[in-house]
């Protein structure tokens, strides 16, 4: 194979599998909070562009650069205190890279609080849990008693940034994750999304400046600032740069979460790191990419596509969460999509109006499709749906309904159609092809 | 003030904007329709509906334009000015998605739902909406809500939009609508199936743009295409809201407001808009003679020789009262007879107001209505807005929650809706106001326009003059008044009462008010609609009631003499600013009934002094030879020149006692209102629970 994997010296979540101390010993051996202090010595504007120049980009889904992110913020603290909420609400079905950091290597992520929120002039951070994340919220408060009671962090910390860290624990809602709803739900109100703008950076939590943030863009800043933005962006390809945890689950062999660089193949990441799909790569139907909201691919693209964010959005998909979701041939991906639909269905905030009604009617239309009890005329009509869903919303909750059931469409009409004549033909609509085993 | 403007293209064409509209103010600006649902200029943005989708050029999605800056808009790359298109081919598609994601879940039960023919969705619709459906699923149904005596709810019609929400919550500030669940399983509630609190609750009414909430005393009374429109004024309180009048034939069948910037925006309370029901019951409408104790009915030329003869009698032993609802020409036609007669024994403050006689401005809401959002500190003196001026308390309430002004209470302390000082209960604590130098009289000396509101629980009381001049000289020593702004403004009750004082209904030479009246026993009474008294005070004197409602006048009465009610005469009132504002018939007076001054004109003939004019225009034109004030309609004077508070009332000392509000109950306060059912379950829910036996 040609792709040169990440090795493990260039690794930055080195407990990622939990098998080390989580605990403050153990993250200061594998060279947390080391030198934290002169990182911050350097200055907010050179860790700023650091972060520029290290090419990091927003580790939640959307792909923002994060330093860009932090240059938002005012320059100057005015009346209002500037804030840093950290996005923990990870609630994208198939993802699960935050929920490791979280568990085995929670000061990483401290330390990143205190540095993003040095360089933003934040003296208080959040981190804002989903609701189902009780062990996490467990081992991260344990952390930030560590690190309160070792002066990392707190008012008197050894760091000379008077500094805190709050864990808020949400109640489970998948649109919390929306940074603006999360804010709201931060605040105690109904976690409904914002109108935009403004944006965070002007007017956030309690009308102050934030900035919101993905647990694995802050949990990596510490590294990066330690081991040198051209380090990190010697990894990937330009503007796809950088290490990344890629959550690996569905018809694989081994499930897991591993840490690769940027770019790399996907059938180089699945085989290598997954224990190869079910039944061969040849028995493959189909990968979503980045967690339930993207487009899925085919087989076909699968053999040679590249797992980062231009190359998966130049096949209409994304890298989003990079939470690689296999199917073989024995799934009925229409029957998959039309679960994901009822997902946003159920989980849709109600607010405005295309969301509201939209996942419903095509959650109803994807039921009926699969099994069969629809007409060839619906999937275009549903497709019109998703169009007018995508893009006509307050949140991006509108295009996450609407990007799989385009994908869908997109690549696997024909079986749809299939499945409609079979059932007026009085055949069995869908017939796994599961390999002989 | 200038604004920052910019150069904006809308479907290419240019035009200049301030940077502070949002685009859709921008769009209407240039002569674009926008359609909407849940934007609303008094409420918040919400931008939730997506109705009004607009495409700006170079971005990657359609933008709302209700929750849109100008400010915002994004250049073109070689700095082009930024446009956006209102009639694309992209536009029309949003609009057209929205629209059938709108209609999916309706039930488009338009030819039984009330909102018929004057539906945001329906009229939308026949604009964007498709021509058939591609919805064959089953539609979505919600349960009804409980949300009181006076909003009924088909909640499977509600689109969501939240403006019912927003309007609890920002405009009454009684918090008891919201939106619970998510997705597609939202609805708008109660939360406890609850009636909603607020006097302004039926304003929700008007705003729903489908007919999820409707007016349950209307349901299903009329089309409003059977309707006659008649754009008039509220007499309920002394705001003179603006309204419609809707009627058919001979009823008036409901109430709507009417935009009026300077005095109720686009607001009206809950009275206002269920007086209608109270029109149609209690009604005198023929002349009754009470014969051994008992009415008996009775005719005109009949009634009219009794009246004469009685007030042909000793002039200095008849009284006159004016009620509260009196139009001006009513109150004029009464007091050049009364003049005529000799009679000197007249008065419109029923409730003893101790009000008039000295500057106009000692008895005007001289900051007027409008002027609440400009004071920086408003200290209200024995009054409770909410249930006097239930529209007036929105205002402050407004100016509160966006100006973040500053409000102070002397008086008992109830729920306004918006936190205030309370500087304290009693009179005595106004007296020594203006001498303290911290608390509350800081916050007003501070203030650039510090507003003293005088309401009349201060005024009714035995030394309601000593406290109007308390009241002013506080104005005064914290700069209240000036010739740009006169912070010291009074807040009646009565819709008749500014006029009554403008033309001089106040006891003349020799005369006696009315708790002289009560005191001094008289030959003859006339109460002009006047209910809110203690008629057993006036012993055996014979009362004449000329009024519209079989009320406690009426009830006391010895002669009855049928007049119309305020929406069936044409006539002027002045509201608490002093604003002249005209109200028009609607429909025609009940069976004998005649207009007000007619009654009085015919009088005057039966008396031998016949009165000077023969129609109410030759009657207006006497009356604004006589009081010129009375003719410059819908102008609210204000600060002037040359006013001295420290003279309003009289000089003396202000008792220790507490103040007590005007109104107790806000839904009983006239005849009408009184005699309306829906109004009294309002007032039954207000006053608590009701009893239970055995518990």
């Amino acid at each position: 194979m040609a792709t040169q994997l990440l090795q493990d010296k260039d690794r930055i979540f080195t407990n990622l599998f939990g098998h080390h101390d989580a605990g403050l010993d153990g993250a200061k051996q594998r060279g947390c909070w080391n030198g934290t202090k002169e990182i911050l010595e350097q200055g907010r504007d050179w860790i700023i562009d650091q972060m520029k120049a290290s090419g990091l980009r927003g580790r939640g889904g959307a792909g923002f650069p994060t330093g860009l992110k932090w240059s938002f913020m005012p320059k100057e603290v005015g009346a209002r205190p500037h804030y840093l909420v950290v996005n923990a609400d990870e609630s994208e079905p198939g993802t699960c890279k935050d929920r490791e950091i979280m568990r085995h290597d929670p000061h990483l992520l401290i330390e990143g609080c205190l540095i993003a929120s040095f360089s933003m002039q934040a003296h208080a951070c959040y981190i804002y849990l989903r609701g189902e994340y009780v062990t996490e919220r467990l081992a991260m408060e344990k952390a930030v008693k560590e690190a309160y009671e070792a002066k990392l962090i707190g008012d008197d910390n050894i760091h000379g940034w008077p500094f805190h860290v709050y864990i808020h624990h949400g109640a489970g809602a998948y649109i919390c994750g929306e940074e603006t709803a999360l804010l709201e739900s931060l605040e105690g109100k109904k976690g409904q999304p914002r109108l935009k703008p403004p944006f965070p950076a002007n007017a956030g939590l309690y009308g102050c400046p934030t900035t919101v943030n993905n647990v694995e863009s802050i949990a990596v800043a510490g590294t990066i600032l330690r081991r040198g933005a051209d380090w990190f962006a010697s990894f990937g390809r330009e503007r796809n740069v950088g290490t990344k945890i890629f959550s690996i689950s569905g018809h694989v062999n081994n499930p897991c979460n591993v840490e690769e660089a940027m770019s790399i193949p996907m059938k180089t990441l699945i085989e290598t790191h997954a224990g190869g799909v079910r039944g061969g790569w040849d028995n493959l139907k189909a990968v979503i990419p980045g967690g339930s909201s993207v487009s899925l691919l085919p087989k076909d693209i699968c053999d040679d596509v590249l797992m980062d964010f231009d190359a998966l959005s130049a096949h209409k998909s994304g890298l989003g969460t990079a939470a690689v979701i296999v199917m073989d041939k024995s799934t009925d991906v229409v029957k998959a999509i039309a679960r994901i639909s009822y997902f946003y269905r159920h989980e849709s905030c109600g607010q405005c109006t295309p969301c509201r009604e939209g996942t419903g009617w095509m959650w109803r239309v994807l039921t009926r499709m699969a099994a069969g009890e629809s007409t060839i005329e619906e999937i275009d009509m549903l497709l019109d749906v998703a169009g007018q869903v995508e893009g006509h919303t307050i949140c991006a909750l509108g295009d996450a309904a609407a990007w799989p059931v385009q994908g869908l469409i997109r690549h696997f009409r024909s079986e749809i159609e299939d499945r409609i004549n079979n059932y007026r033909a009085g055949k069995p609509v869908f017939v796994s092809q599961v390999a002989a085993e | 003030m200038s604004e920052d403007l910019r150069k904006i293209i809308i479907d290419g064409e240019e035009i200049e904007v301030p940077t502070s509209y949002t685009l859709l103010q921008a769009a209407e600006a240039a002569g674009r329709e926008i359609p909407r649902f849940c934007y609303h200029e008094r409420l918040s943005v919400a931008g939730n509906c997506r109705m009004c989708l607009v495409e700006l050029v170079g971005a990657p999605k359609p933008a709302a334009s209700c929750a849109m800056n100008v400010r915002d808009m994004r250049g073109g790359p070689n700095g082009e000015p930024p446009a956006m298109n209102t009639l694309s081919p992209l536009v029309k598609k949003a609009r057209e998605g929205v629209m059938e994601f709108l209609l999916i879940n309706h039930p488009l039960d338009c030819p039984i739902c009330d909102q018929g023919g004057e539906c945001d969705l329906q009229d939308q619709s026949l604009v964007y909406g498709r021509t058939g459906s591609r919805f064959p699923e089953n539609k979505r149904a919600v349960e009804d809500k409980e949300m009181g005596p006076i909003i009924a709810t088909e909640m499977t019609r509600c689109i969501q939009c939240t403006r019912c929400v927003r309007f609890v919550t920002e405009v009454a500030g009684s918090p008891e609508i919201g939106m619970i669940g998510r997705g597609e399983d939202a609805e708008i509630t109660t939360y406890l199936e609850s009636a909603v609190t607020s006097e302004l609750s039926g304003n929700v009414i008007d705003l729903c743009p489908v007919g999820a909430l409707t007016s349950k005393p209307y349901a299903f009374n009329a089309r409003p295409w059977e309707l006659t429109k008649t754009e008039t004024i509220d007499v309920m309180d002394a705001l003179g809201s603006n309204i419609r009048v809707d009627a058919r034939g001979s009823a008036v069948l409901r109430i709507l407001p009417r935009v009026h910037e300077g005095v109720n925006e686009e607001w009206i309370s809950d009275k206002t808009r269920y007086a209608w029901e109270g029109l149609g019951r209690q009604r005198l409408d023929k002349a009754y003679v009470r014969e051994n104790g008992k009415l008996r009915p009775a005719d005109w030329p009949e009634a009219l020789t009794i009246a004469a003869e009685k007030l042909g009698g000793d002039a200095s032993k008849i009284g006159m009262i004016a009620g509260d609802l009196c139009s001006a020409e009513e109150m004029k036609a009464a007091k050049d007879l009364a003049d005529a007669l000799g009679v000197t024994s007249v008065d419109c403050r029923q409730d003893g107001a101790k009000v008039g006689g000295g500057a106009r401005e000692d008895y005007l809401f001289n900051a007027t209505i409008a002027g609440i959002e400009e004071a920086d500190a408003i200290l209200i003196i024995g009054a409770n807005p909410r249930t006097e001026a239930a529209v007036l308390n929105a205002r402050i309430r407004k100016t509160w929650l966006h100006n973040d002004t500053k409000v102070g209470l002397i008086g008992e302390a109830v729920d306004l809706t918006y936190p205030y000082e309370h500087v304290g209960t009693s009179a005595a604590i106004l007296a020594g106001l203006k001498k303290k130098r911290s608390g509350f009289i800081k916050t007003l000396k501070d203030a650039k326009r510090p507003l003293i509101l005088v309401g009349s629980g201060a005024l009714t009381r035995a030394d309601g003059a000593q406290v109007l001049r308390a009241a002013g000289e506080l104005a005064d020593a914290v700069g209240a008044v000036s010739a740009e702004w006169n912070g010291l403004s009074i807040l009646h009750t009565a819709a008749s009462r500014v006029a009554g004082l403008d033309l001089g209904f106040v006891p003349g030479e020799g005369g006696h008010d009315v708790a002289g009246m009560q005191s001094n026993p008289l030959d003859t009474v006339v109460l002009m609609g006047a209910d809110e008294l203690d008629l057993a005070q006036f012993g055996d004197a014979f009362v004449i009631y000329v009024g519209s409602h079989g009320d406690a006048g009426a009830h006391r009465a010895d002669l009855i003499l049928p007049s119309a009610a305020w929406t069936e005469q044409d006539g002027l009132f002045a509201n608490t600013e002093g604003r002249v504002q005209l109200a028009y018939r609607a429909t025609f007076p009940k069976g004998d009934a005649k207009e007000g001054w007619a009654i009085f004109r015919a009088l005057s003939e039966r008396l031998g002094k016949t009165l000077p004019y023969n129609n109410l225009t030759e009657l207006r034109h006497k009356l604004f030879e006589d009081v010129p004030v009375l003719a410059g309609i819908d102008h609210a004077p204000g600060a002037s020149e040359g006013y001295d508070a420290k003279a309003a009332g009289a000089a003396g000392d202000v008792e220790a006692t507490d103040f007590v509000p005007a109104v107790r109950n806000f839904y009983f306060t006239n005849p009408i209102v009184r005699a309306s059912e829906t109004l009294a379950e309002c007032s039954a829910l207000a006053s608590g629970p009701a009893q239970m036996a055995a518990e």
